[in-house]
């Protein structure tokens, strides 16, 4: 498909620009937000499942502590909520850390029970702890304070459009990042693991540390991803950092193309839009995830982007 | 040429009125997901009613459209949807939130563009402190806790056990018995959990019982961990009397636990529940028979305290908005505040500036289940 | 002394539902590498098309046999519209697939069926078995004597039958299993029936005691893959001891330490067991061929 990097990502910021001339209301400048930050966080998924090979079903913890760090630093700590985003990415960067290396040498089923260990577990302190989080009803975040800032400027916008603005600026960002990554060598060298982990430490390549990396930086990417979520919610409940939630993100991976930035961006569209579609018939909404997940898997493997972009090739030729 | 742009004019000025002869209600709830049981019979009250009031001539003569989103108990998607109600749908008044975490992730919004909204959900913390516009419908966790150990101190209670779900309501009211307990000199010697998909309580109960000085037990909780909690108590022959909170107050209890080890349960439950034995001149005895019938009928389902909750809410807002003359939601809002004494299956409800919740304790009854039903002990 | 015991009966019940879904996952895992992360729909399905039966007056036995055929046919519906179309996918697909039939029968049981709790009258009464101090329900019994006959079966089955043996060989290695002339389809087919009937008798055992709704499922399936896993996944011994052992581990934490963090005991061990010894307690060490 698209080539070079910038083009890429000059696709993506028109996108973003263009996208509001077509909202009817601010509702869909809500749903334009929450659909970045999903990206955001499939983006660093990407980086793990689509490039290095690896499983994780337990994501959703590291956007739990994201999240949790916005909600807990300036509650408790008197941290500046900008400042509490960098603190929970730190912090997940640090767990990522220290639970990869025994994490990682594990393979397939395992690997995802493994992981789906550890978002649970994030859960049940995230739940039980309910002198410092305030328990399964939640806690509520403080303002993150751009909108004053931008309001003793002179520029007054709603809540909702700045919150597109601002995520999407972040995305921005993201994609850049790991684009970045894809073509340098340590992106070469995880597609490389991805392959055959075996070959590639033949020629050199320092496997577990390379794991290790990508694992690191998803996690950073979805406490980030978990941590706007906090700051434009103004509540955050444990349920961020839970299994489901955990399964929506690798879903979302999945179904988009799980080897590019685009296919996660493709699948968090597809994924956050499903249930705004579907209200009509909210009581099939399940019915129809389910069902969609397992066609798109038997019959678009490689996931949705990957598919389309081949067959407009055939197309064209 | 003249006819035609009359007749356009009219025809466009007729369809600008009908779209305005209508009244729009808006309304996120749990109906999928961990909390479908509180959510389902509220979906099912709210769609009954809004039904019900347009066949027999809507609301200030227009008629009620109810916009219905089913948010799976997910706070982030239940403020989605609510930012869809007020910014998409132009709704005017929002009834909702089957939980405390959907209620907080609407009230936030509700309260920053000025849309009356009533919750459906327990915590005292959605009312206190009260937000200009939001209100609620059940009674507070707090209150409940109150209403119980009042009956405990009447019993000579003083020393107790607690065994409590980690979910929501269970973890909330947890905390908020233990706030409230010394005020009815009693203390809380053993301190229990359970996870809401647990399915033995039985060593948590054995912890319980073998504690000192235990002369009750009391479960906050609702789903299927109070049912499982009963049928263990009464497994291991713990013969202490057993509070329940009214998280469970519904038939389907009674039938999931089994009559024989629900026997002497006590919980502060709603007129609701006992309808059919209230005496005639109880001042809810009609509201309520009339919702059960109707909802039994339409369902096929007992009826819930939770279904309940949702009528109560419709009928105040329908109320304020009948009163109003209206649907500016500045002016709904000013009338729901202004409420005295209406009505409802959970009780009468009087707001205030500094009540938002409108209810005292006389509107719990506390109700022990004998013989596979329901009767009032006061 | 009595109230070790109490724990201890605590953690035989619910370890014996955890053995049966565990057991479950080990066939299919045998015949097809594949975890299915749907087994514990076939637990929820067990219980609630039997509930729904008895209700509409069929007779409980009966009910149960209807519901563990009905149940079985879904499992091979799972095997031949999801499982085998997907052949020779990646891991991570397969994940995606068995989530997804699971999120779709819940869905449709939402629909078929209802959104609430629903029991099953206990097989023989109520009344609680008092043994040295500690009480034990009538129904328990019959889930620990479920688990075990079922195991005892399996592992019949896989060892003294030619059937079994050719589930196993399929595992093992599928080419060279048709190339004796095994029929891998109809071992395919048998394997995901097989399970999702163990799934769906669990369910029937079970629901007098656990209470079932349409959503029990995926808790049922976390606890009972954690369970295989501790025993070693694809060895029926270790589904056995590994459901067991997880059902006494939370019911110790809960007595004794504390009923909050009772479920992270679970995924505790379940970690400490992947870290020192992912092939869990009973299974062989794989090496793999490069």
């Amino acid at each position: 498909m698209l080539s070079t990097k910038w083009l890429q990502l000059a696709v993506l910021a028109v996108l973003i620009a263009l996208l509001p001339l077509l909202f009817p209301s601010g509702y869909y400048y809500r749903i334009g937000a929450l659909i970045f930050v999903n990206a955001l966080a499939v983006t660093g998924l990407v980086i793990l499942v689509g490039w290095a090979g690896q499983i994780s079903l337990g994501h959703a913890g590291f956007a739990g502590i994201g999240a949790y760090a916005c909600a807990l630093a300036p509650e408790h700590l008197g941290l500046h909520p900008a400042l509490a985003v960098l603190l929970g990415a730190g912090i997940s960067a640090a767990l990522a850390a220290l639970i990869g290396r025994p994490i990682l040498r594990l393979k397939g089923y395992y690997l995802g029970v493994a992981t789906l260990g550890f978002g649970i577990l994030v859960t049940m302190v995230l739940t039980n702890e309910r002198v410092w989080t305030g328990g399964p009803d939640g806690m509520s975040v403080a303002e993150l304070g751009l909108r004053d800032l931008l309001r003793d400027m002179g520029v007054r916008i709603s809540g909702g459009v700045f919150w597109y603005w601002f995520c999407g600026l972040v995305l921005l960002i993201g994609a850049w990042f790991a684009l970045n990554l894809y073509d340098s060598a340590t992106g070469r060298a995880l597609r490389a693991l991805h392959g055959s982990e075996v070959a590639a430490s033949t020629i050199g390549i320092d496997v577990p540390k390379l794991k290790l990396q990508a694992f690191v930086i998803s996690a950073v990417y979805a406490s980030v991803a978990g941590s706007l979520l906090a700051l434009q919610n103004r509540f955050i409940t444990p349920d961020v950092a839970g299994f489901m939630h955990s399964i929506e993100m690798v879903t979302m991976a999945v179904l988009g193309g799980v080897g590019s930035v685009f296919g996660a961006i493709f699948g968090a569209v597809i994924l956050t839009l499903l249930p705004q579609v579907l209200t009509v018939f909210a009581e099939y909404e399940q019915l129809v995830l389910g069902a969609v997940m397992i066609l798109v898997m038997i019959f678009l493997p490689r996931g949705l982007l990957p598919s389309i972009a081949a067959r407009l090739k055939r197309k064209s030729s | 040429m003249k006819t035609t742009t009359t007749l356009t004019a009219l025809t466009l000025a007729l369809l600008a009125s009908t779209a305005q002869a209508e009244i729009r209600l808006g309304a996120s709830l749990s109906a999928t997901g961990p909390a479908a049981f509180l959510g389902d019979p509220e979906a099912k009250t709210l769609e009954m009613l809004v039904e019900e009031m347009n066949a027999n001539g809507g609301l200030n003569g227009e008629e009620i459209v109810l916009t219905l989103y089913d948010d799976g108990g997910d706070p982030n998607k239940a403020r989605t949807f609510a930012t869809r109600l007020i910014e998409d749908d132009g709704v005017v008044a929002i009834i909702g939130g089957s939980t405390t975490g959907t209620t907080m992730a609407i009230a936030d919004l509700a309260e920053d563009e000025g849309i009356p909204f009533i919750s459906l959900a327990g915590a005292v913390s959605i009312i206190d402190p009260v937000r200009e516009f939001v209100f609620k419908t059940p009674h507070t966790d707090r209150m409940a806790c109150e209403k119980i150990f009042t009956d405990m101190k009447a019993q000579g209670t003083t020393t107790i056990g607690m065994i409590s779900g980690t979910d929501g309501f269970g973890a909330s009211m947890q905390a908020q018995c233990k706030e409230v307990a010394g005020d009815y000199d009693i203390t809380i010697a053993a301190d229990e959990t359970y996870g809401p998909a647990d399915a033995d309580m039985t060593p948590q109960l054995t912890n319980i019982a073998n504690t000192d000085g235990i002369q009750a037990v009391l479960n906050p909780g609702f789903g299927q961990g109070p049912a499982v909690v009963t049928r263990n108590y009464a497994q291991l022959g713990i013969e202490l009397p057993l509070y329940q909170s009214h998280g469970v107050a519904s038939d389907g209890f009674i039938e999931l636990a089994g009559a024989e080890a629900a026997n002497g349960i006590r919980l502060p439950g709603t007129a609701l529940l006992i309808a059919d034995i209230l005496p005639d001149d109880d001042v809810q005895k009609e509201v309520v028979t009339s919702y059960k019938a109707a909802f039994e009928e339409k369902t096929g389902q007992t009826v819930s305290t939770f279904g309940g909750y949702a009528h109560d809410a419709f009928a105040l807002m329908t109320d304020a908005i009948t009163r109003a003359g209206s649907d500016d939601p500045q002016a709904i809002r000013d009338a729901l505040e202004a409420t005295d004494g209406l009505v409802g299956t959970t009780g009468i409800y009087t707001f205030s500036e500094t009540d938002h919740l409108g209810l005292d304790l006389s509107a719990f009854r506390m109700l022990e289940i004998t013989d596979g039903g329901w009767s009032s002990v006061e | 002394m009595e109230s070790l015991l109490q724990f201890l009966f605590s953690g035989l019940t619910v370890g014996a539902v955890y053995a049966l879904v565990a057991l479950g996952f080990t066939i299919i895992s045998n015949a097809s590498d594949v975890v299915n992360f749907a087994q514990g729909e076939f637990v929820m399905l067990g219980g609630m098309i039997t509930v729904f039966a008895h209700e509409a007056g069929v007779p409980l036995a009966l009910a149960a046999v209807l519901a563990i055929l009905l149940t079985a046919a879904v499992g091979v519906a799972l095997n031949k519209l999801a499982i085998e179309p997907a052949r020779g996918a990646p891991v991570v697909s397969v994940i995606i697939i068995t989530i997804g039939a699971s999120i779709l029968i819940r869905g449709a049981s939402q629909l078929i069926f209802d959104k609430q709790l629903h029991r099953l009258p206990s097989f023989s009464g109520d009344a609680p078995i008092r043994i040295g101090g500690a009480t034990l329900l009538p129904q328990s019994l019959w889930v620990i004597g479920g688990a075990l006959v079922v195991f005892v079966a399996l592992w019949l089955f896989f060892t003294r039958t030619l059937t079994g043996k050719a589930v196993l060989a399929t595992a093992n290695n599928r080419l060279a299993a048709q190339l004796v002339g095994i029929n891998t389809r109809a071992i395919m087919t048998l394997s995901f029936a097989l399970s999702a009937a163990i799934g769906a008798l669990a369910g029937v055992l079970a629901t007098p005691i656990t209470l079932v709704s349409y959503d029990v499922g995926v808790a049922l399936a976390l606890k009972g893959f954690a369970a295989a896993m501790l025993g070693g996944m694809g060895n029926p011994k270790g589904a056995l001891v590994g459901g067991l052992l997880l059902g006494l581990f939370e019911a110790l934490t809960a007595g004794y330490i504390s009923s909050q963090y009772k479920e992270a005991v679970a995924f505790i061990v379940i970690l400490a067991v992947l870290f020192a010894m992912p092939q869990g307690l009973f299974g062989a060490k794989s090496t793999e061929r490069v």
